[in-house]
C-alpha cells in the first residue's frame, strides 16, 4: 500500500516535471513568436481608418498607432474636437494624419468617404470602427423614434460602412477590420436591451463576415469591452469592474497584431459572460440586471 | 476607481467631479452652484489641490498634445499632460523638461499652478520661467491669452496661483537641449552642515542639478550629515555603460500599518541609506529616471506612511555663515517626540527670479522634511518651525506641500497675498486658500 503510494508520487513528480518544462518550452516559444510579430508589424507602416476617432477608446488605440509612425484616417462628428486628436496623434509621431468630418447617421456619405479614405491614403490596411452613442433606454423605450436612431448609429451605420470595407479587402485578398462591439450584446437585459440588440447584431454580422472573409485573407476582430471609464459612462456610478480606456486601447491594438477573432477586455468578461449568458431564461427573466 | 485625493492623505473631502474633455468644452462655470478647483494628478500634499464640498474639474483627460517644434524645443500641450507623457515624447528627440520636481506624475497645468522648482534652481529658475504661453479659462467664459507680452498680470498671476485664477486649458514650455538621457552624478558624502554649504559652493559653478539628502536622525558634531548628489546632462561618447533604469514598477499595495514607521524603524533605514556608501566620493552615469525620479520607482510610496496619512514641510532661510535657522531646525526635529522621516531634502535656490506673483523659491537655503501625520504634535511642532523660519528672514507655507499653515503666517510670509487676490477668479477656490485667507466654504 505505501509503495504504491510513493510510485504514484514518483510518477506524479515525473509528470508534474515533464508537464513544467514542456510549459516553459511552449511559453518561451511563444513569447518569441509574439516578439516576432511585432517586430514584423511595427516595420511595416501601415493605412489606419478610426472612425469614431475622437471617442475615448479610439483616442487611446491611435495613440499606439501613431507612436509607430502610421498613416491615419480619422473620421468624427465635431470638427474642433477631431482637430485636437489629430494635432496630438501628429505631435506623437503619425507619419501622416488625414480628416474627415462626418456624421456617420449619414448612410449615403459612406461610399465617398471610403473613397476619400483610400485615396489619400494610398489605400487601406486596418479599420477600426468606434463609434457609437450609449443611448438612453428608458426613452428609447417609450419611444421608437429614439430606439430607431440608436438602432441606426450602433448598427445599421457599421453594417453600410462593413460592407463597403469588406467587399475592398476581400478584393485585395489582404486587411484588418476590428469593431467595438459590446459585452451588452451577448445578452439582453431590461436595463439596455436596444443598445445591447443593436450590439447583438453588430456581434452576428461580425460572425458571418469573418466565415466569409476568412477565406480571402481578410481579418475580422470582434472587440467586446466590459464597463470602461469614458465620457460615455461619466453618469454610471464606477464599480470596481470599470477599466480605463487604456486599458482597452492595449487589448484592441494587441488583437489587431495577432489577428484574433473575439476578444473581451479585459479577459475576466470572458469569465462573467459565460456564466451570464448560460443562466436559464426562466431564472434570468426575474433577475434585476 | 479614481480617488480625488492629496498626496499625503491626510484630508478625506467630499467633491463633485466635473471632467474636462475638450479645450473647447463650454463648461458653464458660471453656473455651477459651489466654487470649482482644477485638479490634475493630485500630487500637492496639503490641500491646495482640494475643494471640500465644492467642484474639482478634472483637467486630466485633457492630455493631448498640440504641437513639437522639433528644431527649436518649444511643446504645446494641453493641461492635463503629465510630465512622464511629455518626457516620452521629447527625449528620443533630444529634448528634456527645462525645469523638473522631484516627480513626473504631475500635469502640466499644475506644475504651472504650483510653479514648482527642481535640482537646477541656481542654473534655470522655476518651471514658471520657461513657460512661453496658456490659455487660461474664466468662469464667466473668457479666454485669455497670457505671455510675458500679453496679459502679463494674468499670466504673473497664474504662475504659481494655485489654480485659483482660472482653468488653464493648455501651454507652451520652452524645453531644453540634451545630448543623451544620462547624467554624469557625483555622490558625495558630508558629515555636517559646514560641509555640506562648502561642497554646495564649490558646486555652484560647474554642476548645473544640486540636491542633498540628509539624515533627520543624526545630532550633535554629525548634525547635518547626508548626502550630496550633483551632476550635469552627459553626452556621447560615454567611458562606461551607463546605468538602465529598471523596468520594475513597484507599487505599495495597501496602507503601511502604523508601526512599521516608527522612531526606530525611520533611524534603521536613515542609518542604512546614509550607511551604504563607503567611499567619500562615488560617480556613476545615471539615467535620468534614477537621477531627477528616484521615488517615481514606487508607485504609491505615499502608502507607506499608513492610514493617517503625512505631511511636509519645507521652507527657505537666506544664507548665513553660521547657518544658525538651520541647525535650530535640525536639533529641533531630532529632539522632538516626532517620527523622523527617511528622505529630508536639501538644497540651495539662487537668485533666478520666480515668474509668479506667488511663487515660493527665492534665493537661499531650501528644507524639506516629511512627518508622519501624528495630530496635534505634528500640527504644533510645525508652527514653531514657522517661527523660526520667519524670524530668520525667510519663507515657509509652500503651497504644494502645505496641510496646515495659519493665515497669520501664511500672510507673514506671502504680503502679495492681497495683490494676488485681485485675480483669482470669483468663482475658483480651494480648501488651502480658504484656510489661509481665513474664509469658510461656498463664499469664495
Amino acid at each position: 500500500m505505501k509503495i504504491a503510494k510513493e510510485t504514484t508520487m514518483k510518477k506524479n513528480l515525473i509528470i508534474g516535471g515533464v508537464a513544467a518544462i514542456a510549459a516553459a518550452v511552449i511559453t518561451k516559444s511563444n513569447i518569441e513568436k509574439s516578439r516576432a510579430i511585432r517586430r514584423d508589424f511595427v516595420k511595416t507602416r501601415h493605412k489606419v481608418l478610426i472612425v469614431g476617432a475622437t471617442s475615448a477608446i479610439a483616442q487611446e488605440t491611435a495613440k499606439r498607432f501613431a507612436e509607430e509612425g502610421n498613416d491615419l484616417f480619422l473620421v468624427a462628428r465635431n470638427e474642433a474636437n477631431l482637430n485636437a486628436v489629430a494635432d496630438d496623434l501628429r505631435a506623437r509621431g503619425a507619419n501622416k494624419v488625414e480628416t474627415a468630418v462626418l456624421d456617420l447617421n449619414e448612410l449615403s456619405e459612406h461610399t465617398g468617404l471610403l473613397e476619400q479614405v483610400t485615396q489619400s491614403l494610398g489605400g487601406l490596411d486596418i479599420a477600426l470602427i468606434a463609434h457609437g452613442t450609449l443611448g438612453d433606454q428608458e426613452a428609447s423605450q417609450s419611444d421608437f423614434d429614439i430606439a430607431r436612431q440608436e438602432l441606426k448609429t450602433n448598427f445599421l451605420s457599421i453594417v453600410s460602412l462593413l460592407t463597403l470595407i469588406a467587399n475592398q479587402f476581400e478584393a485585395q485578398k489582404s486587411g484588418v477590420i476590428a469593431v467595438v462591439s459590446s459585452v451588452a450584446g451577448d445578452r439582453g437585459r431590461g436595463s439596455n436591451y436596444v443598445y445591447g440588440a443593436a450590439k447583438a447584431g453588430v456581434t452576428t454580422f461580425l460572425q458571418g463576415l469573418r466565415n466569409r472573409l476568412s477565406k480571402a485573407g481578410v481579418t475580422v476582430i470582434t472587440i467586446k469591452p466590459g464597463f470602461v471609464d469614458t465620457p460615455m459612462t461619466a453618469h454610471i456610478e464606477k464599480g470596481p469592474l470599470f477599466v480605463g480606456p487604456d486599458v482597452i486601447a492595449t487589448g484592441i491594438y494587441q488583437a489587431i497584431l495577432n489577428k484574433q477573432d473575439v476578444v473581451y477586455l479585459p479577459v475576466f468578461w470572458f469569465g462573467i459572460m459565460s456564466v451570464i449568458r448560460h443562466i436559464p431564461e426562466g431564472i434570468f427573466k426575474r433577475l434585476s440586471l | 476607481m479614481k480617488e480625488y485625493q492629496s498626496w499625503g492623505r491626510v484630508f478625506h473631502y467630499e467633491h463633485k467631479i466635473r471632467p474636462v474633455l475638450w479645450r473647447d468644452s463650454d463648461l458653464r462655470l458660471n453656473e455651477l452652484d459651489a466654487p470649482v478647483l482644477p485638479f490634475g494628478l493630485g500630487r500637492s500634499y496639503g490641500d491646495s489641490c482640494l475643494n471640500d464640498g465644492g467642484y474639482l474639474l478634472d483637467a486630466r483627460p485633457l492630455n493631448r498634445f498640440i504641437s513639437l517644434d522639433r528644431e527649436k524645443g518649444l511643446l504645446r500641450c494641453e493641461a492635463g499632460v503629465s510630465l512622464a507623457e511629455i518626457l516620452k515624447l521629447i527625449v528620443p528627440h533630444n529634448w528634456f523638461l527645462s525645469v523638473t520636481p522631484g516627480t513626473k506624475f504631475i500635469t502640466l497645468g499644475g506644475a504651472i499652478a504650483n510653479d514648482v522648482h527642481g535640482k537646477n534652481h541656481a542654473y534655470a529658475g522655476t518651471f514658471g520661467a520657461h513657460v512661453t504661453q496658456f490659455e487660461l479659462l474664466r468662469s464667466n467664459g473668457d479666454r485669455l491669452l497670457c505671455s510675458p507680452t500679453q496679459n502679463t498680470d494674468f499670466f504673473k498671476a497664474t504662475i504659481g496661483g494655485l489654480g485659483l485664477t482660472g482653468l488653464i486649458l493648455w501651454a507652451e514650455i520652452q524645453l531644453k537641449r540634451i545630448e543623451s538621457p544620462f547624467i554624469e552624478e557625483d555622490i558625495i558624502k558630508f558629515d555636517n552642515l559646514d560641509e555640506f554649504f562648502e561642497i554646495a559652493a564649490d558646486s555652484e559653478e560647474a554642476y548645473e542639478h544640486t540636491v542633498a539628502w540628509i539624515n533627520s536622525s543624526a545630532t550633535g558634531a554629525s548634525l547635518g550629515k547626508g548626502l550630496f548628489m550633483r551632476g550635469n546632462n552627459a553626452a556621447p561618447p560615454f567611458a562606461e555603460t551607463p546605468h538602465q533604469p529598471s523596468d520594475l514598477q513597484i507599487t505599495v499595495p495597501f496602507d503601511a500599518p502604523d508601526f512599521v514607521l516608527n522612531k526606530a524603524t525611520m533611524r534603521a533605514l536613515n542609518a542604512l541609506y546614509y550607511g551604504q556608501q563607503a567611499a567619500k566620493i562615488k560617480h556613476r552615469l545615471a539615467h535620468y529616471e534614477s537621477f531627477f525620479y528616484p521615488l517615481d520607482a514606487i508607485l504609491q510610496w505615499n502608502r507607506g506612511y499608513g492610514k493617517r496619512g503625512f505631511m511636509q514641510y519645507q521652507c527657505i532661510v537666506p544664507y548665513d555663515d553660521n547657518h544658525r535657522a538651520i541647525q535650530q531646525i535640525l536639533e529641533k526635529v531630532a529632539a522632538s517626540g516626532l517620527t523622523p522621516s527617511f528622505l529630508n531634502v536639501f538644497k540651495t535656490f539662487g537668485d533666478y527670479p520666480s515668474p509668479g506673483m506667488l511663487s515660493f523659491p527665492r534665493k537661499g537655503v531650501t528644507l524639506a522634511i516629511d512627518f508622519a501625520n501624528e495630530g496635534q504634535a505634528t500640527l504644533d511642532f510645525q508652527d514653531e518651525l514657522d517661527r523660526i523660519v520667519l524670524d530668520s528672514g525667510g519663507t515657509g507655507g509652500y503651497a504644494a506641500k502645505d496641510a496646515r499653515i495659519s493665515p497669520a503666517f501664511f500672510r507673514a510670509f506671502y504680503p502679495q497675498m492681497d495683490e494676488f487676490s485681485q485675480y483669482v477668479d470669483p468663482k475658483f477656490s480651494s480648501s488651502f486658500w480658504r484656510r489661509v485667507t481665513g474664509r469658510r466654504a461656498n463664499n469664495q
